[in-house]
């Protein structure tokens, strides 16, 4: 039950003057489960990457196997691999297309082949899941605000009830509240669902309080692949690559400079602020110091 | 997948042709493409090719990217030659149930098929060296004249330059809406006609609605900076004729005259 990545290169408009290598041999394993964030920054190859999740393009060279299986073997139907790695691409708002909210969510079981009632219920569920109450199903889609709409449209890929979802930048253009919002819906639906979820960022820090695991991809290739604070410690060369670490891993890092024993994985404020004060010998909690 | 077609179709080389002033480009597509019905002569189709295979040679375009043009019309040019072949009268050369192909039939359809393919080639020379911004920059250039009897030039030339940007942007938002359908599993290829039809319904909406997105937002932006129409405009590279230019005038007018001479005194050449 996984997602492999075996030598993956692609190029864009092969053998003419507009060729582009936006993929270079990429290689990695998604365990079933798995929170992952993968960063980079823009043209870095990670739209590129993602497509080749759920067979939307073809590798130039290499293999994709989900589940053990290559699917591009002779054979293999892809159609039936785009229910199970559910697709959310950037402003997915732009998809909606129907005349209300409960008709494009079903729009995807209904591909599936479900029943009308099936349909409803799976809309149904995902739409809960991602908070759209229920007055807003007979709605048109094109009334709701910037943040619904991004809502409606991933719960439209949820409702097939994907064992992965692949996310492109799902809080792009959205205020801080709409972002965090997004995000902690999507850390829930990790928790609940149990499937696997791959958020696609360029932005750390909104992914390090989420994941399990960090690919950085630079270049066309994977530059860092690991757990957030292996990645994190790479800081001074993910600088170069035109990304930050966490403001809080910079910080950490000069306190332990400075001789004082922190977390240097800590990547929330919360984390930060337990690891420091047990670094100073206080257990106290906020709430003790603060008035 | 979309991202594979290319319209306007340039392809970018450093050659004296993707040089030359847009304005000599058009005017001589349209000289060599009259040239092609003033020939008469074997000796003025040969001419011609002499001039095109000289001008694809300088524009350093690779002369597979000529051909692809042709592909287009192969359908149209296969029922020009047959209509030709069959309904010119003269000499019968090939007769079964109620086609005649005559002599004369079959020179003819070949002088059109010559005609017709030279025509595509040249005009993709152009096309081939010219950005599209180039190119509307020389048209309104060139019917800049039209304007004294009150035609639009430069809006015209506006709504042209506009259009001709929005081809690559919309083809890629259409590339973009269609992955995005196919991931939640829609079908845009299995079906008769009306499930085909019914299919495009997830393509179109979207692409409908980012469209007039796209087109208020540019409007707004080009009153933003007070954008009112061509009167008073000035251009930041206007296009201006230089030496090479006038050389190409030059070239050109004497393969013009080549041709008409020949055509003229063509019987006492063969």
């Amino acid at each position: 039950m996984s997602i492999k990545l075996e030598h993956v290169t692609y190029t864009y408009n092969p053998g003419t003057v507009y060729e582009m290598h936006a993929l270079k041999d990429v290689s990695f394993e998604i365990p079933q489960g798995q929170f992952v964030g993968i960063i980079g920054h823009t043209g870095s190859g990670k739209s590129t990457l993602i497509q080749h999740l759920n067979g939307l393009i073809r590798p130039t060279s290499g293999k994709v196997l989900f589940e053990g299986q290559d699917v591009w073997a002779e054979g293999y139907e892809l159609r039936k691999l785009r229910f199970q790695v559910g697709l959310v691409f950037q402003y997915p708002e732009h998809q909606l297309f129907e005349s209300d909210v409960m008709s494009d969510v079903c729009f995807g079981p209904s591909n599936e082949g479900l029943t009308q009632e099936e349909c409803r219920k799976r809309a149904k569920e995902a739409l809960d899941h991602v908070g759209i109450p229920e007055e807003y199903y007979d709605k048109s889609p094109f009334e709701l605000s910037g943040g619904e709409k991004r809502r409606v449209a991933i719960a439209g890929v949820l409702a097939m009830n994907p064992k992965v979802l692949v996310l492109d930048e799902p809080t792009a253009g959205l205020d801080p509240e709409g972002r965090t919002e997004i995000l902690d819906q999507i850390a829930w639906l990790h928790k609940t669902r149990g499937i696997t979820i791959i958020l696609v960022s360029h932005s750390m820090e909104d992914v390090a309080r989420y994941v399990q695991r960090i690919i950085v991809m630079n270049e066309g290739q994977k530059a860092f692949d690991g757990s957030c604070k292996e990645v994190f410690s790479h800081y001074k060369e993910l600088e170069k690559i035109g990304l930050a670490a966490p403001q809080i891993t910079y910080i950490m890092h000069a306190l332990a400079e400075r001789g004082l024993n922190v977390d240097l994985s800590a990547v929330t404020v919360e984390e930060a602020r337990d690891s420091i004060l047990k670094a100073l010998g206080k257990e106290t909690s906020c709430s003790e110091i603060l008035p | 997948m979309l991202r594979d077609i290319t319209i306007g179709q340039y392809y970018p080389a450093d050659s004296i042709l993707h040089r030359l002033d847009p304005r000599v480009k058009f005017i001589a597509t349209l000289a060599f493409i009259i040239s092609l019905f003033i020939s008469s002569t074997w000796t003025g189709y040969l001419v011609s090719t002499v001039f095109l295979a000289a001008v694809i040679r300088l524009s350093k375009v690779p002369f597979r990217f000529m051909v692809k043009g042709l592909k287009a019309i192969v359908i149209l040019l296969l029922i020009t030659l047959f209509f030709n072949m069959i309904f010119t009268p003269g000499t019968p050369l090939v007769h079964f149930w109620i086609i005649t192909i005559t002599r004369e039939g079959v020179i003819t359809a070949i002088r059109m098929g010559i005609r017709l393919i030279y025509l595509i080639i040249g005009s993709s020379v152009m096309t081939l060296t010219t950005t599209p911004n180039q190119l509307t920059d020389g048209l309104e250039s060139l019917l800049k004249p039209l304007e004294k009897i009150r035609v639009p030039v430069h809006d015209i030339a506006m709504m042209m330059s506009i259009a001709l940007r929005f081809i690559p942007i919309l083809l890629e938002e259409t590339d973009k809406i269609m992955k995005a359908q196919i991931a939640r599993g829609a079908d845009f290829e299995s079906g008769g006609l009306m499930k085909k039809i019914k299919s495009m319904v997830p393509l179109l909406v979207p692409l409908f609605i980012s469209a007039f997105r796209r087109a208020n937002d540019l409007a707004l932006a080009m009153e933003a900076r007070c954008y009112h129409g061509g009167a008073g405009r000035t251009q930041m590279k206007p296009l201006r004729y230089e030496r090479r230019d006038y050389l190409a005038y030059l070239v050109l007018a004497v393969y013009l005259a080549i041709v008409i001479l020949m055509r003229v005194f063509g019987r006492y050449l063969i």
